[in-house]
């Protein structure tokens, strides 16, 4: 018994359960029954409107997240490993880590205008500093030791970063891709719905404005399943590869 | 093959805060014969390790030259004091990765066969003990077929009876392909029983103190009692080595 009530599968059906008796209690819109919104999502995935915004949304998704991780890798190596440069930059960092993600949105539309690249930009902007923060504090702490192992043994530069470098840079990369699909999703529908006409933002900005609270959770339950399939399926598996040689 | 010449005039450590410059090596002289096997012999933190840094090339900041008389830079394997293995790659990729490319596969199963390793080729070094770690190395630094190979105290903190099984492969495997050694060691005992030459080196700033050739026959140095005799005799004969050590 102990062991069934510790199943997955249980919480979640309590929580349905806590949802469902809410919602028949207070008979209210703002709180939808479970089964108005899954009919919501059966219906607004049969139209075809959920499947394109949420594409929309995961398109953005995955060019800013891959552009905040090119570049923001690149920065950090280069700061751990350029310890003047670092100390110069450091500032800067901790000033752009605390801008609020509103005031770098707001800003790229007033700059570049209502457009998709002010929107990546934005996105980019926000994520960026956390992965150099995150990649730097790996590349600070490279093994000397086996980088002059490296070194004595002629490995040469190609084979020293992918042998050598790489493998102590990857788990700082997946932390950091961990943290950031998160963060990054969160900001991208401010994003969309300060600016956009398309995407989860701006779709969830239309049902508030016609107080359709079953629109706004089957979208949420839609966005998060595809997040946690991306964490399960692709970075999980990648951070086990990496650990794979740990005792 | 041919002999290499080891010159330092000076290495020095720049200023740090709260002290002042180190001069770590002042005029330095070695000559290692081809195929020879020296042991360097000296108190801890006489500059060792900074002189086998310097010969392997890994630090560039000093006065003075090292090298053959051909021209020809020697194949340098060097065995450090911990084993230096990717944790992250499997022994066989460890070595593999060690060899250059005109050179990949070789000998290296029958020198893993030698060490007793053929059965963890395929282990992650985290899997394996210190001393299987420390034979690891040594295979890697054998199978790059080196012209010069530089070993630093490689078999400190090993149990005896396994320090003692290390040091016999070392020397079979040196014997079945002859090339220089130069190993560094603070145990007088474990210098007499490898090596064809000792040179005893000062603190710093470290230079020559002191130069013995070992000339017991190699099958009589299995036998303790013979290697205590002549470190004896040395010790009595050179008070001032006993300082050293």
């Amino acid at each position: 018994m102990r062991s069934a009530l510790q199943h997955p599968i249980f919480s979640s059906l309590l929580f349905l359960l806590l949802w469902q008796g809410l919602s028949s209690l207070l008979v209210s819109p703002a709180l939808p029954t479970p089964a108005e919104v899954f009919h919501e999502l059966y219906g607004e995935t049969a139209s075809g409107q959920l499947p394109f915004h949420l594409w929309k949304t995961l398109q953005r998704l995955l060019l800013s997240f891959g552009l905040a991780m090119g570049l923001g890798s690149l920065i950090g190596i280069f700061l751990g490993r350029h310890e003047k440069l670092d100390r110069f930059f450091d500032n800067w960092l901790v000033i752009f880590l605390n801008i609020p993600a509103l005031v770098t949105i707001i800003l790229c539309y007033v700059w570049f205008g209502l457009t998709e690249l002010a929107a990546i930009s934005a996105v980019v902007a926000n994520k960026l500093p956390n992965v150099v923060v995150t990649v730097r504090e790996g590349a600070r702490a490279l093994d000397r030791d086996l980088l002059e192992m490296a070194l004595a043994y002629r490995f040469g530069r190609w084979k020293t970063l992918r042998h050598v470098i790489w493998p102590q840079l990857f788990p700082y990369l997946i932390g950091a891709a961990r943290t950031g699909i998160a963060l990054t999703w969160k900001i991208i529908l401010v994003v969309e719905l300060l600016g956009r006409s398309n995407g989860m933002g701006y779709q969830l900005h239309l049902f508030f404005q016609m107080f359709n609270v079953a629109g706004i959770l089957a979208y949420t339950i839609a966005f998060v399943l595809v997040i946690q399939c991306i964490e399960t399926l692709i970075l999980k598996p990648l951070d086990r590869h990496a650990k794979r040689w740990r005792r | 093959m041919s002999k290499i010449v080891i010159d330092i005039r000076k290495k020095t450590y720049p200023a740090r805060h709260g002290s002042g410059e180190h001069v770590a090596i002042k005029n330095l002289r070695i000559e290692l014969g081809a195929g020879e096997f020296v042991c360097l012999v000296g108190p801890s933190g006489c500059g060792k390790t900074t002189l086998l840094n310097l010969i392997a090339g890994l630090d560039r900041q000093f006065e003075g030259v090292i090298g053959t008389g051909a021209g020809v830079a020697p194949r340098i394997a060097y065995m450090f004091q911990n084993p230096r293995l990717l944790p992250w790659r499997t022994v066989r990729e460890n070595i593999d990765l060690a060899l250059p490319d005109s050179q990949y596969g070789g000998d290296v199963d029958h020198l893993l066969d030698v060490m007793g390793l053929a059965e963890s080729q395929g282990q992650y070094p985290e899997r394996l003990s210190l001393g299987m770690s420390r034979r690891v190395a040594l295979v890697r630094a054998f199978a790059i077929q080196p012209t010069l190979l530089l070993m630093d105290e490689p078999f400190v903190s090993l149990d005896a009876p396994t320090a003692r099984r290390v040091r016999q492969l070392l020397i079979r495997v040196w014997q079945e392909r002859p090339h220089t050694v130069l190993f560094v060691t603070h145990d007088l005992r474990e210098a007499i029983t490898l090596a064809d030459r000792l040179l005893f080196l000062s603190a710093p700033p470290t230079s020559l103190l002191h130069e013995v050739t070992v000339d017991i026959p190699r099958p009589a140095r299995e036998d303790e009692a013979v290697v205590e005799a002549f470190r004896n005799r040395l010790i009595t004969g050179h008070p001032e080595i006993s300082e050293l050590l």
